[in-house]
């Protein structure tokens, strides 16, 4: 039986220092305060003294409550009773289930080895032409939404989780609107796939310090059913606010930040994470789609910024639309060669004609002469915009090229598309008449 | 071995406080023993009786007074033969033999032998008994692929030794004693095909450093014409995510024409390692006509795994360098990314609490890049032949901005910059080398003075650009206008290159040139355009030529017919011809 503390010796933020011995790096405790017990972990050991961060915050903790450490790290239960169920950041039920207490598995394991990768070789479909046709998603890729407040990410984000074809979904929600909380449930329980989702849910109202472990809890359960060879897709939301906690944590440990008050390690923490998407060779996958909103639009700012140097790619979603410029999936090309011969061609070029749309705008705008071509790329660019970028359209990726090929001909003549002959006697559609 | 041992007083994150009874030095390594696992860790700071260690793997679990032994020697990494094709970590554990004991996941606390055991060598002796030698002298050799390896007297061995004996040619394991030698005071040295170096003290076994001015040719146009490489020279790639700076280096790493390439990915994706893992091996190098992998070493800590060895990893990598150019190679050191380097420096002077410098970057942040920069050059060994160790490192500035303390301390160190711009890699300009802020202080593929020349039409070009932008087509003239074109025309079909185009993805000098040749006899000719708009036209087309021709075979009949139409498309139309153009296109002809 591990010893009892009663003497805490400071109290800054939401981490607390206890005089202790035998106490391991990383290991959990329980503190009772008269608010109730709350988990602690250990952050720091230096000579007796042991600073823990305290999940449910160090406020109204006195220095006469009782710490009593658990000889273990920080851990969750694991087996096929997950399923279906609402956790807390901390892994305790927030629905009215029982708590789960067999087969405990440590968070935040070691990484996978490099050479035991494989290359990623499936699509995932979404029904969303932005994404399906033009930055493809595929299984196990890392891909957060970059976005800003009041963009529909969240909706983006359940809407893709329904729609792909995954065993098991895994939520973790990082400082997440109750309102947001309830709209996954409902939404994950109207499409019947409540069944197949576990949900770590840290609200805004929850302690801050709950929401650094969603990313590590909610991987590792994912890990272990991928390991047991589902497709797991994990969806976490909001990736800033996890940034934001680790933020508040470093300051109270008073470390330099290194850029806007993050600290110099905001890097690899976030890689930590996005880095366990996987495909194991002979087993499952995890896919992870992360929501990153960007203090300011400003795609600079340190969490979008280090975000974008980790993950394969992103989607940038912007008045409600996906937009066809910054979003990026970076493993596209590992699949979209091998969907419909003219798959890439479409993409290409749909992409330059727009871009070719968006500076008739700005010229337009300037007020100088537009051109018949000009006109064309007009008529043009609306339609593309209201077909394919609009988000309302859901349509499998098939049905979308050749929606691509009927917007074209419904503008341009075969020859100023600049596709290739081949594609175009193929596929150009024929007039009715 | 010192028999030095101690016990742990704390841990913040990887760093691990010990209290220790004995000596111990700087940047030695110790073991801290954690219930039956022994973690890996090297000694950064000494205070009294108190060191601070940085420990190479995940902490968790470390507890107060848990034991720590010093091994008395610093980090280092076993030279021999069999590095090549080999994947290691930071720490050069060989990443397949882990993942054979370990299985999908890195445990910690696994160190295999970096150089397998039980791989026979064909050794040829060089030396007789009776023989003097010294350190890095060759004692034999064993083939290694295509290369002759080398078995050197091991590089830390100081004095003067005479042989004493000498096994006779035939099949040896790397530890078995091959040669034995006696220094002045009578003492014997067994020597086998294997030695240790520490990893941040610089191979100095050579008679002179060169200047370098050969170039190193990457095979991609807009280095080897504009801002190009020389073999034991420096240069750096930084920018924004997504502009193309792995991609680059990818292409380079297949196509630079050096003897061994030694990848370092550091602190970057895994995914984008398995697809080198993958693909190499069944790359044939046009050089050797043998599989790519069997000149290259990939040295991988990406970015989830122990941030102490990623802070190792590129020493790891420079010393495996430095160590086969002692044997006359040309060896290219790719680091990918360099900022997560620094940022590991970052990360462990924050809790060493050391005074930071500007964006928390340590203050020595500047004066480590240059000396990890200075590991590269090329060299004159004791028998007169050559060796050269080039490094290329990506940059990735927070926010894209180059202004930032890891690009900023790069720039000062480097003999060319090839920045990258977020414009360029949106608008699919790749390689995103941006034209006009990038330098080189090496000599290029072709006359500096004729490069110079093409140069103006991309930067008057981008001003004529700019202006149009303001007041519109109509109010740009016709004479500017063309000068546009042809930048435009330049940037589209020489500085542009299809990396995924099997042709295109790579070009030799021979090629380079006559191109190069071409689109000077673009941009010197004069021509009669009614309109702008016909002008444009032409120009498009010209253009599609090019780019048509750029994906053919070299020295192909294809390839001469292309070359051929555009020749005659252009005749129909030009009126005359530059002076400084026609100097140029002659000398090149000459160069040809
Ligand atoms: N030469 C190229 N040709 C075609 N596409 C390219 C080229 N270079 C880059 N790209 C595209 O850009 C994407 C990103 O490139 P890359 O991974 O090299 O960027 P990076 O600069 O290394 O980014 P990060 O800093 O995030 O690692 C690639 O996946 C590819 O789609
Ligand atoms: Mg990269």
């Amino acid at each position: 039986m591990k010893k009892v503390y009663s003497r805490i010796e400071s109290i800054a933020g939401n981490v607390i220092a206890v005089k202790a011995d035998d106490v391991a790096y990383g290991e959990l405790a329980e503190v009772s305060t008269r608010f109730g017990t709350s988990l602690a972990e250990v952050i720091r050991l230096d000579s007796g003294l042991v600073s823990l961060q305290v999940f449910a915050g160090g406020r109204g903790i006195s220095t006469g409550d009782e710490v009593r450490f658990l000889g273990n790290p920080m851990r969750v239960s694991f087996s096929d009773d997950l399923k279906g169920r609402i956790f807390t950041g901390a892994g305790e039920p927030r629905d009215k289930g029982p708590t789960l207490t067999e087969n405990l598995i440590p968070i935040g394991g070691p990484s996978v080895n490099p050479t035991k990768r494989i290359i990623p070789r499936e699509m995932i479909r979404t029904g969303i032409p932005m994404i399906d046709l033009f930055n493809t998603l595929v299984k196990s890729q890392k891909l957060p939404i970059f976005s800003v407040s009041g963009e529909p990410y969240n909706q983006l984000l359940a809407r893709i989780a329904m729609q792909a074809e995954v065993d098991l979904i895994v939520l973790g929600g990082m400082g997440l609107k109750y309102d947001d909380y309830l709209f996954f449930k409902d939404t994950l329980e109207e499409g019947g796939a409540l069944q197949k989702t576990v949900m770590f849910v840290n609200t805004a109202a929850d302690p801050v310090v709950e929401c650094l472990m969603v990313p590590d809890i909610s991987l590792a359960v994912a890990e272990r059913f991928a390991l047991k060879g589902l497709n797991v897709l994990v969806l976490l939301t909001d990736m800033t606010n996890f940034a934001d906690a680790l933020k508040e944590i470093a300051i109270t440990q008073e470390q330099v930040p290194s850029n806007r008050g993050y600290p110099g390690d905001l890097y690899s923490q976030l890689a930590s994470r996005y880095e366990k998407a996987v495909d194991f060779s002979d087993s499952g996958s995890i896919t992870v789609l992360a929501v990153t909103t960007m203090p300011g639009d400003d795609v600079t700012h340190p969490v979008p910024d280090n975000t974008g140097y980790i993950t394969e790619g992103q989607f940038y979603l912007k008045g409600g639309r996906i937009e066809p410029f910054g979003s990026l999936s970076r493993l596209k090309q590992q699949v979209n060669g091998k969907t419909r011969e003219d798959h890439r061609a479409i993409m290409d070029g749909m992409i330059k004609l727009f871009a070719a749309y968006r500076d008739t705008l700005e010229k337009k705008s300037m007020g100088f002469q537009m051109s018949a071509w000009d006109s064309k790329l007009l008529k043009y660019g609306e339609l593309f915009e209201a077909q394919m970028m609009d988000l309302s359209v859901n349509i499998p990726l098939e049905a979308a090229l050749d929606k691509g090929w009927e917007i074209l001909a419904s503008c341009f003549e075969p020859q100023e598309t600049g596709l290739q002959t081949k594609l175009l006697d193929k596929f150009w559609p024929k007039k009715a008449d | 071995m010192t028999n030095t041992k101690g016990l742990v007083t704390g841990v913040n994150g990887n760093m691990v406080t010990v209290r220790v009874e004995g000596p111990v030095a700087l940047n030695e390594v110790a073991f801290i023993e954690v219930e039956g696992k022994r973690l890996k860790a090297e000694v950064i700071r000494v205070r009294g009786d108190s060191v601070q260690t940085q420990v190479f793997e995940m902490t968790k679990g470390i507890k107060v007074d848990m034991p720590v032994v010093f091994t008395g020697e610093m980090l280092a990494v076993e030279l021999g033969p069999g590095l090549l094709g080999k994947i290691y970590d930071g720490l050069q554990n060989p990443l397949p033999e882990v993942a054979i004991k370990t299985g999908y996941f890195l445990e910690p606390g696994i160190y295999l032998d970096a150089l397998p055991r039980d791989v026979k060598w064909a050794w040829t002796p060089v030396v007789k008994v009776g023989d003097t030698v010294e350190r890095a002298d060759t004692l034999g050799t064993v083939p290694e692929g295509t290369f002759t390896h080398r078995i050197m007297v091991p590089f830390g061995m100081l004095s003067s030794y005479k042989v004493k004996s000498v096994k006779p040619a035939g099949e040896y394991v790397v530890s078995d004693e091959m040669v034995v030698l006696e220094d002045s005071d009578g003492k014997t040295h067994s020597v086998s095909m294997i030695f240790e170096w520490p990893v941040k003290r610089a191979i100095d076994c050579y008679d002179e450093r060169l200047k370098p001015t050969e170039p190193m040719v990457t095979k991609t146009r807009i280095i080897d014409t504009f801002f190009p490489v020389a073999k034991g020279g420096t240069y750096c790639v930084p920018g924004p995510f997504g502009a193309g700076k792995t991609v680059l280096q990818q292409v380079t790493s297949r196509n630079a024409d050096v003897d061994i390439v030694i990848i370092a990915a550091c602190g970057e994706r895994a995914g984008e390692v398995v697809e080198t893992l993958i693909e190499f091996p069944e790359l044939i190098d046009p050089k050797t006509g043998r599989s790519l992998m069997e000149r290259t070493i990939i040295v991988c800590n990406t970015s989830s795994m122990p941030v102490a060895a990623r802070e190792a990893s590129v020493y790891t990598a420079v010393t495996m360098a430095e160590y086969y150019r002692q044997m006359g190679l040309d060896v290219l050191l790719l680091a990918d990314s360099t900022s997560r380097w620094a940022q590991a420096m970052r990360e462990m002077s924050g809790r060493l609490e050391e005074i930071p410098g500007e964006e928390a970057f340590p203050a020595y942040l500047e004066s480590v890049i240059a000396s990890f920069y200075e590991r590269a050059g090329i060299v004159r060994l004791k028998g007169g032949e050559k060796g050269s160790v080039t490094i290329g490192g990506t940059v990735s500035p927070a926010g894209g901005n180059f202004e930032e303390p890891v690009t900023q301390a790069t720039l000062k160190v480097v003999g060319a910059f090839h920045g990258l711009s977020r414009e360029r890699s949106d608008a699919r300009k790749y390689p995103a080398i941006h034209p006009l802020d990038s330098w080189s202080k090496y000599a290029s593929v072709i006359d500096p003075k004729a490069v110079a020349w093409a140069h103006y039409f991309l930067s008057r070009g981008s001003e004529v650009g700019q202006m149009m932008k303001v007041v519109g087509e109509e109010g740009t003239s016709l004479d500017d206008f063309m000068i546009y074109l042809k930048g435009e025309f330049l940037d589209a079909v020489y500085l542009q290159q299809n990396s995924f185009d099997p042709i295109d993805a790579s070009v030799s000098t021979d090629r380079q040139r006559l191109i190069f040749g071409r689109v000077v006899k673009v941009l010197g000719s004069s021509f009669e355009f009614k309109t702008k708009e016909d002008a444009r036209m032409w120009f498009s087309k010209l253009r599609q030529m090019f780019l048509d021709a750029n994906s053919i075979e070299w020295n192909s009949p294809t390839f001469t017919e292309a070359d051929k139409a555009i020749l005659d498309f252009l005749a129909d139309k030009v009126t005359g011809l530059h002076a400084a153009a026609k100097t140029i296109i002659e000398n090149l002809e000459r160069a040809v």
